[in-house]
């Protein structure tokens, strides 16, 4: 009876099932949308992300920037500072060939003591921790004029008058022309593989690090930074001034977006030449269990007084451009906008059903007459409203997945960028499957006399990449969405069948008479 | 058997209290054809009410065999209702969307009859009213004498001990009135049931084994 009188009731009062379903379908396929192009902005941000920080990685620990003070090898704003003396590079005769590079700590990282990863390792829960230290390798090569020789031509009377035009330099009229080469530089434990920027990338040439080879002058190389610097396994890079022999080649695991550095090279190797003995810059760390992030995130806090500790989820509100954009976007108007759906669909089924009752008084007294329970007539009611709910979420789940599936062949490339305190990479820009990292550097001309100083670069920490949105659907956002339309059903079912119960059978056959 | 002693039942509409039974005492014995006539805000549907347990008295007490239908709690009410009692309206009270047969089922659906048996005894019931080939049929394709064929077939196929109906006739013309008069008279004879009819036409009240007046919400019994 409660089968056929619902099928009935839903057949025979076809406007009153359309209108809820509709609602309910709207409110459903909202959702399913927002949720998938939520999860796929989600991915994209963690996929900017791990190329950051790598796999796996759940928390970062690292210092919170200080105002760097100029130091004898900085230059004013804390960059990298060249200081010539008037005899220094090669003589070549009439010029002075100089060429020469410095590692240092990357701007905006603020160093700490080595000692910080014992004390994460310390910390319940957590799996896995590795240390690394983030320099930029800033090189300056070029030719200067030949001022000792110049110096030596006055004193001997051999120069010209004071006003005759100047010899000697890159350009034999006393001229200067020289390179600013820059790149980062990572170093890190090469026996730690489980955590950290390595362990999200692919090895495409050569092999990845080793235990042995601590203490070693060895390099792998960001596949994009080599190509740019035409750089292949068993060439030697200068870092520091100091030869790598390239062991190896990685790019990203995923496709979008590049690595953490141009270059990585052992921890203890990058402490020496920088002058970082004993320090690092950041701590990545592993969780045992997603469960724990939040635990171990307090424990470090206190364990660790001022240092920056940040989840996954911090460091996704640090992901900017379009990318950023559309996760505000849909953390914001599509969340708002699938709760305001969502709750007027709700509305919408329970005034309809609440309308319903009060149409069929009748109906029900004479039901209640005949000796229908209570029970009986509110089973009846939530029955329809239920299956009215399923309908529009069956028809939602449709128009959701098509939604979805439009997203996905619109496929929109968005922009993410990260700004990294404790990693520098120069930042780049890729399209489509690739992304490039590319150093920055800068070729520079001028005049000087007698010596000279030049400020580097500034390196910029920024990473940046372009991906294409890919709006994931789980069954579980199905089943999801489902049981928000039998929800909704069974809340405007319970309200209606409450007023239905609540007819007193004499009333409700008065009220006819 | 109905045994009414002293009932009294008030409403209370816009602040103001009215009294639509008052003090009535009353006995009708099992297999009577009773008519009950009186004008209209006399009592006669309130009365009904108590009888078919669709209400219960502010005072005084109801009571169908040894059930006391003034006592009884709302869940058992209503299996007495469901097993005892059968009802038919004025407007026939057909669900609308509902077939012949499914309505005539529906009196059925509390008692726990199973789907082959309810089909079986609302096809019956049917043919006992003359409607067997209009099972299939909504009550918006039947005519007004044929709708209450049904009510009447709903109200029987349960086999009650009574049957209580509000102006079956109200709302049919002559011949129908007749028709539908003959059948509750012939069910009546056939089954031994207790049929109480309010009506405010005399020619279906002169039909009945005895006749009650009631006016002012007070009962007096018509020679």
């Amino acid at each position: 009876m409660f089968g056929t009188y619902l099928r009935r009731e839903l057949f025979n009062r076809r406007k009153q099932t359309i209108i809820i379903a509709t609602g309910m379908a709207l409110a459903i396929a909202l959702v399913i949308i927002v949720n998938a192009v939520s999860a796929g902005v989600r991915q994209a941000q963690e996929s900017v992300l791990q190329s950051v920080y790598g796999v796996g990685t759940d928390i970062t620990v690292s210092q919170p920037a200080t105002a760097q003070n100029a130091t004898g090898l900085q230059g004013q704003g804390g960059g990298p500072r060249f200081d010539f003396g008037a005899d220094s590079g090669t003589d070549t005769g009439t010029a002075r060939q100089v060429n020469t590079s410095r590692l240092q700590a990357t701007r905006g990282t603020t160093v700490m003591s080595a000692s910080t990863l014992s004390t994460v390792q310390k910390v319940q829960n957590v799996a896995s921790a590795a240390a690394v230290l983030s320099l930029t390798n800033t090189s300056f090569s070029g030719t200067l004029p030949n001022f000792q020789q110049l110096r030596q031509q006055r004193q001997s009377g051999q120069a010209a008058s004071p006003t005759a035009p100047p010899t000697g330099g890159a350009d034999g009229a006393g001229g200067s022309s020289f390179t600013v080469d820059s790149f980062s530089v990572l170093g890190l434990n090469p026996a730690g593989k489980s955590v950290g920027p390595l362990a999200s990338v692919t090895l495409t040439g050569g092999r990845s690090f080793t235990a042995a080879d601590s203490g070693k002058d060895v390099v792998v190389l960001d596949a994009s930074y080599a190509k740019s610097a035409s750089k292949t396994v068993g060439d030697t890079v200068t870092i520091g001034g100091t030869g790598f022999s390239v062991i190896g080649i990685v790019t990203s695991t995923g496709s979008d977006s590049t690595t953490a550095a141009n270059a990585y090279i052992p921890l203890d190797v990058a402490q020496t030449l920088s002058g970082q003995t004993g320090k690092i810059s950041s701590v990545y760390v592993k969780a045992a269990s997603s469960g724990d992030i939040d635990q171990i995130k307090t424990a470090l806090t206190k364990s660790i007084p001022g240092a920056t500790v940040s989840t996954q989820a911090d460091l996704a509100s640090t992901v900017s451009g379009s990318l950023g954009s559309a996760g505000a976007l849909i953390a914001n108007l599509g969340t708002w906008l699938s709760v305001i759906v969502l709750a007027a669909a709700f509305l919408i089924a329970i005034l309809f059903t609440i309308s319903g009752v009060t149409r069929r008084t009748r109906e029900f007294g004479t039901l209640k007459a005949i000796g229908w329970s209570n029970g009986r007539i509110v089973g009846q009611v939530a029955g329809e409203s239920v299956v009215q709910g399923l309908i529009g979420g069956v028809i939602g789940v449709a128009v959701g997945l098509l939604g979805v599936l439009v997203v996905n062949v619109i496929s929109p490339t968005l922009t993410g960028s990260i700004s990294h305190g404790g990693v520098a990479t120069a930042a780049g820009r890729g399209t489509g499957a690739g992304a490039a990292t590319t150093g920055t550097g800068g070729r520079f001309a001028g005049f000087g006399g007698g010596g000279g100083a030049f400020s580097g670069l500034r390196q910029a920490s920024t990473s940046t990449a372009d991906i294409a949105l890919h709006a994931p659907v789980t069954v579980w956002i199905i089943v999801g969405a489902v049981a928000l339309a039998i929800l909704g059903g069974l809340i405007a079912g319970a309200v209606g069948g409450w007023r239905a119960s609540r007819l007193r059978p004499a009333a409700a056959l008065r009220s006819v008479a | 058997m109905y045994t009414l002693t002293d009932v009294t039942k008030t409403y209370t509409q816009s602040k103001r209290t009215v009294v639509a039974l008052k003090d009535v005492t009353l006995e009708i014995p099992d297999g009577q054809l009773v008519a009950i006539q009186g004008p209209t805000g006399g009592g006669k549907s309130t009365l009904l009410q108590m009888l078919g347990a669709l209400d219960r008295p502010s005072s005084g007490s109801v009571q169908l065999g040894s059930d006391s239908l003034s006592k009884q709690h709302d869940t058992r009410l209503a299996k007495i209702r469901a097993k005892e009692i059968g009802f038919v309206f004025q407007g026939f009270n057909l669900i609308p969307t509902l077939t012949a047969q499914e309505n005539v089922e529906t009196a059925l659906a509390p008692l726990g009859v199973t789907a082959a048996d309810r089909k079986r005894r609302a096809a019956e019931a049917l043919a006992s009213v003359g409607l067997a080939d209009r099972g299939n049929h909504l009550p918006s394709e039947l005519s007004g004498g044929q709708q209450q064929r049904v009510a009447i077939a709903r109200a029987l196929v349960k086999d009650p001990e009574v049957l209580l109906a509000d102006e079956p006739t109200g709302n049919l013309d002559e011949e129908t009135r007749d028709e539908i008069m003959d059948l509750l008279e012939g069910l009546w004879r056939d089954r031994g049931l207790t049929v109480i009819i309010v009506t405010h036409d005399s020619a279906v009240a002169k039909r009945a084994q005895r006749r009650l007046h009631i006016k002012h919400g007070q009962v007096s019994e018509v020679a």
